[in-house]
């Protein structure tokens, strides 16, 4: 059967269907919603980094009006079940974590007691009138610190701090022990938060008369957080709801059962009332996980030729107090692809992950993937500049060629298919590398500092399952229904979770380009667990790659039984037909025609008169999962102008050309990079979480943590390339997380490039003035 | 206290608490969800009205503040039916993704229109400095901004 594509199909810069609703403030956010009767939940958090608790006087709390309830760790916990955590793995120290501390916090933030009243400000004033005595313990935030045979011990029954230690790769001793050459570093991906605009919210309403229990939660995948509230609150899965209504982003955030959604919903069952709870923003800085926080010591053996032969890291891991979710995956991934996109035949990492007196981390845009670029990105340049050569052609030598896929690497991941150097050159090309390098030259002789940063970064995107998986799993696939309505509108309900993505318009013009439809007769629901029975969310860029690719075999199998009917009705053979403008037509005879609503007109009428097997609904449901991860890449440049006087980093130019194997609508995609750019940016430059010595955080609001702002950022020069995947249908490749993997190498190489003339080798970031400006006072001195 | 004031031209009365903030006034009182919390610093912006013409953020005003004063919120911009020019520039520009700072995004370049016709991009990203993003890097933004003075008839 021929097919036509429709206006806003695949490629086409439709503008988003999500829009219009959002933009007059008629979102629906979890704080917009109010249900009569509905009590407030406040918590009240350890001041102290680590600390005994003694006796909690609640009783002036209690006694105030509009307080409905004061709970203690230890009153919890005779009723509730303690968080989940990366427990049952072999060899993981995994430690208790509850909803609220019981005897002893271990970070600023931590939840120590719980209130429920009749408003917002009367639950604050009551948390105000709680007394908590403490008996502050040393605390150990530095991992390096916490793995001190002296240091103090987060959790006793573990023995030390050592979460885990595990080895990624291959044998690397004799490969480095061979090397001409051994280029060592140190560098650190600093601990950052992720800063979702809209911070963490419930609302969770028990209907004892229905026993349904319905819970609105921000979160990025509602079905995971259904299967985990069900079984911390021994509740029956199948009377429990849980919606995700508009998300104000999550990157990775929302994906953890965290205490205070639990705490909503379990003081709902409770008290029978409905229960809500809203973050604050100085409470996201505390309570919401954190990220990266992870430090390598490097080891990279080259060749005289400059060929890279061996690569080793010894890499501490923060996990920060306790395990979130998925937090010792971080490392993990960042083993995994610790060579990049380069041809490194020894490999490993030694992975150490610590407990510290901190924010548990765990994912947050790029999650563990970032951190991996940022190493490789940084070791080549650092290996360039000991070896003499342009870090450019130190990366044509290693990077892997486009006729070298599949490719695996010693780490135990395989690059499904790429072409690496494609979006190298077509940087290159734009910025005129040549041009610019002269430029540089000429301006340092005049005592400007330009700086020309490259990362030729490779990340990967929608997981597979990992079979018979323990603790907290996320499985790899996703799930789409896609039906017809008798009057000719189609809609499709998925299990991927948006938030910003753009992802109801994407599939919408997935299904418009398989039906040959317009997109915006196309309805998609998403995001609650009565709309769809199972999904899993959206999260590592699997949204397009995995759900879109569920989508659209879905639409496609909804085709082929229109068509099949169709065929049936017009009495043609099927691949006679021709679909478009809304209907099926003869090809030798288009005046023979029958519109796609009375075929499913037809369909919904009754099961006579149907094709043999044929049911009675135009509906198709499509599982869809990867065999592998899908390969991401991209090039990036950026040229940066530092102000020796000031330390100010000036980015002149940032070129991002990244491939998104098939943009299904390009302005989202470029949308989906710029976004990126911007938190990587933000990385590389402004943004870190910052303790003391004693455990208190010194960044824990908008006034000290500084997410980048309209004049912190470039104007972004956006290109993408399309070289099919080979692990999904579409063709796609995850585009959602390129940013934050390319950004913060390509930014400090430029920065380092621009002070190497001074003899600065290496900065951590955040590149603040005053970070550049002491550099180069001490580098002068 | 009692207040009165009008908010999307229409006249309200309410009895409010002294400390009631502005913002939760407008949100749960009013029921004009669009404004939204994104901070409690005054930092984000996503909370921006405008107060008698001038982008306020409400989350820094208490309600018995605007005791006499005429406020508009995201809700009071779209007339009859029709996006406001800056909001379907927004839209046709791909302006937002997760729609959490839009409004606030909104309201405080309406402000700037009003103030200055006629923009170039460092003074609108200028002007933008009290109003934070997390998914857009701002440049759809600007460039909306962009599009919808030179719409009518200003922008450099």
């Amino acid at each position: 059967m021929k097919h036509a594509a429709p206006e806003g199909g695949i490629g086409a810069r439709l503008p988003r269907l999500e829009d219009p609703r959002l933009l007059v403030g008629g979102g629906c956010f979890v704080d917009d919603l109010q249900v009569p009767g509905m009590l407030h939940l406040d918590i009240l958090r350890s001041p102290h980094a680590h600390a005994r608790i003694g006796a909690i006087d609640a009783s002036a709390a209690r006694a105030l009006p509009g307080v409905a309830a004061v709970y203690t760790g230890a009153e919890l916990a005779q009723f509730l079940r303690a968080l989940p955590s990366a427990g049952g793995l072999q060899g993981f120290s995994a430690p208790e974590h509850h909803a609220l501390a019981i005897e002893r916090v271990r970070f600023v933030g931590e939840g120590v007691a719980a209130v429920l009243a009749s408003d917002r400000y009367l639950a604050r004033d009551a948390c105000e009138a709680i007394r908590v005595d403490y008996e502050p313990l040393p605390a150990v935030t530095d991992p390096e610190a916490a793995l001190a045979v002296c240091a103090p011990v987060l959790h006793e029954a573990l023995h030390g701090n050592r979460a885990f230690e595990l080895r990624i790769g291959n044998d690397t001793a004799e490969a480095l022990a061979g090397a001409e050459r051994v280029v060592r570093g140190r560098f650190v991906n600093q601990r950052i938060v992720p800063n979702t605009m809209e911070t963490r919210g419930a609302l969770a309403h028990f209907e004892p008369w229905q026993e349904r229990l319905t819970v609105w939660l921000s979160t990025q995948a509602p079905h995971l957080m259904r299967r985990e509230l069900a079984r911390l609150l021994d509740f029956p899965e199948h009377r429990l709801r849980v919606v995700a209504p508009d998300v104000g982003g999550a990157f990775g955030a929302k994906n953890n059962p965290y205490a205070e959604e639990l705490l909503a919903a379990a003081l709902s069952l409770r008290h029978r009332v409905p229960v809500k709870w809203i973050e604050e923003r100085q409470e996201h800085m505390l309570a919401t996980s954190h990220a990266r926080a992870q430090t390598v010591e490097v080891s990279a053996g080259v060749r005289a030729d400059g060929t890279l032969c061996a690569l080793h890291y010894r890499l501490v891991a923060d996990m920060g107090a306790y395990y979130h979710a998925i937090t010792h995956v971080g490392p993990m991934m960042t083993a995994a692809l610790m060579t990049g996109a380069y041809r490194i035949a020894h490999a490993a990492t030694d992975i150490v992950a610590v407990f510290t007196n901190t924010t548990p981390t765990d994912p947050y845009r790029g999650f563990g993937r970032a951190e991996a670029a940022y190493f490789v990105e940084r070791t080549m340049d650092l290996v360039a500049r000991e070896l003499g050569l342009d870090p450019l052609e130190l990366r044509r030598r290693n990077l892997i060629g486009r006729g070298e896929f599949p490719f695996a690497t010693p780490t135990g991941h395989v690059h499904e298919s790429g072409d690496f150097g494609l979006c190298l050159e077509r940087a290159l090309a734009r910025l005129d590398y040549e041009g610019a390098r002269r430029e540089q030259a000429r301006l340092r002789t005049v005592g400007r500092y330009l700086g020309i940063g490259l990362a030729t970064h490779v990340w990967r995107a929608g997981f597979p399952s990992v079979p018979g998986g323990k603790g907290y799993v996320v499985s790899g696939w996703e799930r789409s229904t896609v039906s017809l309505d008798p009057s000719g509108t189609a809609r499709a309900v998925i299990g991927t979770s948006p938030h910003g993505q753009g992802i109801v318009t994407t599939t919408a013009q997935i299904v418009a380009e398989a039906l040959g439809i317009r997109p915006q007769d196309v309805r998609v629901i998403h995001g609650d667990t009565d709309a769809l029975a199972h999904g899993n969310g959206t999260m590592g860029s699997r949204s397009l790659v995995v759900g879109g690719s569920a989508t659209w075999l879905a639409a496609r199998q909804l085709r082929e039984q229109a068509t099949r009917l169709a065929a049936h009705l017009l009495r043609l053979p099927a691949d006679r037909l021709v679909l478009r403008d809304g209907g099926f037509a003869d090809r030798e005879d288009p005046a023979k025609r029958i519109t796609l609503a009375a075929v499913a007109a037809h369909a919904q009428a009754g099961p006579r008169d149907l094709p043999a097997g044929m049911a009675s609904s135009l509906e198709a449901t499509a599982l869809f999962e990867q065999p592998n991860f899908v390969t991401c890449f991209g090039t990036h440049v950026c040229v940066v102008e530092v102000e020796p006087q000031t330390g100010e980093v000036r980015i002149l130019r940032y070129i991002a050309v990244d491939d998104a194997g098939r943009a299904v609508n390009p302005t989202v995609v470029e949308g989906q990079l710029h976004g990126g750019l911007a938190q990587g940016i933000g990385q590389a430059l402004l943004e870190e979480a910052v303790y003391d010595t004693a455990g208190q955080p010194l960044a824990a609001s908008f006034l000290e943590y500084a997410t980048p702002r309209a004049g912190d950022l470039p104007r972004f020069e956006v290109e993408l390339t399309e070289t099919p995947s080979s692990v999904n249908p579409l063709g796609a490749r995850g585009i959602g997380e390129a940013g934050t993997v390319g950004a913060p190498p390509a930014v400090v190489n430029a920065v380092l490039d621009a002070l190497a003339p001074l003899g600065v080798r290496h900065l951590d970031m955040p590149l603040t003035p005053q970070k550049v400006w002491r550099a180069i006072r001490e580098a002068r001195a | 206290m009692k207040i009165a004031l009008r908010v999307n031209s229409q006249d309200v009365e309410a009895e409010v608490e002294p400390r009631l903030l502005l913002v939760h006034f407008l949100r749960e009182r009013l029921r004009l969800t669009g404004t939204h919390i994104g901070c409690d610093t005054s930092q984000c912006g996503a909370c921006t009205v405008h107060l008698d013409g001038r982008a306020v953020k409400s989350c820094s005003l208490l309600a018995v503040q605007a005791d006499g004063c005429a406020i508009t919120t995201i809700e009071g911009l779209a007339a009859d039916g029709v996006l406001h020019p800056l909001q379907a520039a927004f839209h046709e520009h791909h302006a937002l993704q997760c729609g959490f700072c839009t409004p606030g995004m909104v309201m405080a370049a309406h402000e700037l229109l009003g103030r200055t016709p006629m923009p170039d991009e460092a003074q609108i990203r200028a002007a933008l400095e009290g109003n934070r993003c997390r998914c857009t890097g701002y440049q759809n933004i600007v460039d909306a901004i962009r599009a919808a003075c030179e719409r009518a008839g200003g922008c450099t």
